[in-house]
């Protein structure tokens, strides 16, 4: 875990990430400035960094109702205006990009932060942005996976010898700078299904599991999915950190923290997605099993608890700021999980 | 409301012209329902790729984001090689696992012949009832003796598709109405 900077004795890490979505509040309809919207971003951060939370990423989308497609720009200034948190993207999407290139940035951000950066690449789940960046949608599966394996092997290696098919080969070449430890963390973004957490099991990658809602135990099976893959190509799941990430609200009790958040869920996902999140699913977000962590400070405690105990996983991140969601909401929200939340989940999982 | 009525063929006219019949009752009867007819002969449609309906550009993406923002869908469809015509497949395939939810789909087949009349039951139901389709149970097939010169003959089948236009829009304002008063008690 140390080669991944996670210190487990220290209990489960709290996370916040947020996609850049750049959306209308629906109970006023307006939308602020994009740029107010990257302030807020970096803001928020620095808010989080304050309430004690261990980790920030910011995603990269390449569309319409989204503002940080440049999300190393945006993290580089997270990295400025902050001193103890970890910073990463949510995900990078390494298929459209040169993976020198994204070293360069991360790592580049590694140093502005004295070792904080992280990345964790991912897909993309909407494709507008292969014809952006001028890419074949056909090569979807293949692109990624060329470009994550260079990637990790920059990561791994000073010096570069690589051939492929979508891009140059290189030939001894030297990717500058390092990161401060010579290397960094790399995560695999996977969607939920074990299929797809499998084959970040197989090359023995860090999993960054995003789910939206559900039962806690089907996610379970994605978990020991990866372990098992990962065993099987010859890694020790021990060694693996796993990150969980999904919606996240906390207000005094359940019905009001599904009063002032499913609006934002559900237009925000209408614009971004095509369809909206039906109201019998998200009631069933404050069940204590399903794995949405929406509820009361302490329902969201012992969620957060249970879903450690079912995955024993060192990172869970939230997402709170989706869908035009008011800074003064998220300002409650970091409130509650800086008092409350945190110490209590600390308490229950650190080893000292 | 809106409703779309979808001619899933890329070729022949009866579907179309069964599709235009019925949504012509609609918009008689029931003045509050907005129609739309899309023939899917008149649209230059890409294959499935499995991205999101909205990353489709052109007529793939009208079609497409018009069927999402329907209330209720009437289908045709002709009998193609014992099936449903690869075009109207493709619609299936474009649109997302539960693009049906919270939406009524009403069908009618044009076929050659009587002897393909399980196909609806068989193998267009199930996909609807996969995609979360509310539906309306009866469908009216209609077959080529039903139609003369590119009209519909038979009375009989005009009187059936003049009640499955009624039963597609009660069935979508009862359906309304009721999700309305359900979403009221979450009280969020």
């Amino acid at each position: 875990m140390e080669k991944y900077r996670i210190n487990p004795d220290n209990g489960i890490e709290f996370g916040i990430y947020t996609l850049g979505d750049h959306l209308p509040n629906p109970a006023t309809g307006e939308r602020i400035s994009v740029q107010e919207r990257i302030h807020d971003i970096i803001d928020y951060a620095v808010l989080a960094e304050q309430a004690g939370v261990d980790f920030f990423s910011v995603g990269e989308s390449h569309q319409e109702y989204f503002a940080t497609q440049a999300h190393a720009v945006v993290l580089s200034a997270i990295a400025q205006a902050t001193k103890k948190i970890k910073i990463a993207s949510s995900s990078t999407i390494i298929s459209t990009s040169d993976p020198v290139r994204v070293y360069e940035n991360f790592a580049t951000l590694d140093l502005i932060s004295d070792g904080r950066a992280e990345i964790v690449a991912g897909r993309a789940s909407r494709v507008g942005l292969f014809d952006l960046l001028g890419y074949d949608l056909h090569n979807y599966e293949e692109l990624f996976e060329e470009k994550f394996e260079l990637l990790r092997l920059i990561n791994d290696n000073e010096i570069v010898n690589w051939s492929g098919e979508f891009r140059a080969p290189l030939r001894n070449a030297q990717v500058l700078p390092r990161p401060v430890n010579g290397s960094m963390p790399i995560w695999r973004a996977v969607g939920g299904t074990p299929a797809s957490a499998m084959k970040a099991g197989y090359a023995g990658v860090p999993m960054f599991m995003a789910h939206l809602g559900g039962a806690t135990s089907q996610f379970k099976r994605t978990v020991d999915s990866y372990r098992e893959a990962a065993r099987a190509g010859g890694h020790d799941p021990a060694q693996l950190p796993i990150a969980t990430a999904g919606f996240f609200y906390a207000a005094e009790n359940s019905q009001q923290a599904l009063k002032e958040l499913y609006p934002h869920i559900n237009e925000g996902m209408k614009r971004t997605n095509g369809g909206g999140f039906p109201k019998q699913l998200f009631a069933q977000g404050v069940d204590p099993h399903n794995i949405m962590n929406i509820g009361s400070p302490q329902q969201i405690i012992e969620k957060i608890l249970h879903q450690h105990e079912v995955f024993g996983h060192q990172r869970y991140i939230a997402q709170i700021d989706f869908g035009g969601m008011p800074m003064d909401n998220i300002k409650k929200n970091l409130e509650l999980i800086g008092t409350e939340i945190l110490p209590a989940i600390k308490k229950y999982t650190a080893k000292k | 409301m809106k409703i779309v009525g979808l001619s899933g063929s890329q070729i022949g006219s009866k579907t179309r012209i069964a599709i235009d019949a019925t949504l012509k009752v609609m918009a008689e009867k029931y003045p509050e329902v907005e129609t739309t007819s899309i023939d899917l002969a008149d649209y230059q449609m890409e294959f499935s790729d499995g991205r999101n309906y909205l990353d489709y550009t052109g007529d793939t993406g009208y079609v497409t984001k018009t069927l999402m923002e329907a209330d209720a869908i009437v289908i045709g469809t002709p009998i193609f090689q014992a099936s449903i015509p690869a075009a109207l497949k493709n619609i299936f395939d474009l649109l997302p696992v539960n693009a049906f939810r919270d939406k009524v789909v009403s069908m009618l087949v044009t076929a050659g012949s009587a002897k393909h009349y399980l196909v609806v039951d068989t193998q267009l139901k199930p996909i609807l009832a996969y995609m979360k389709a509310q539906m309306v149970q009866t469908f009216v097939f209609i077959e080529e003796v039903d139609f003369h010169q590119k009209e519909i003959i038979n009375h009989d089948v005009l009187f059936r598709l003049e009640r499955l236009a009624e039963d597609t829009v009660v069935l979508t304002e009862t359906f309304t109405k009721i999700r309305a008063e359900k979403e009221a008690e979450y009280d969020f």
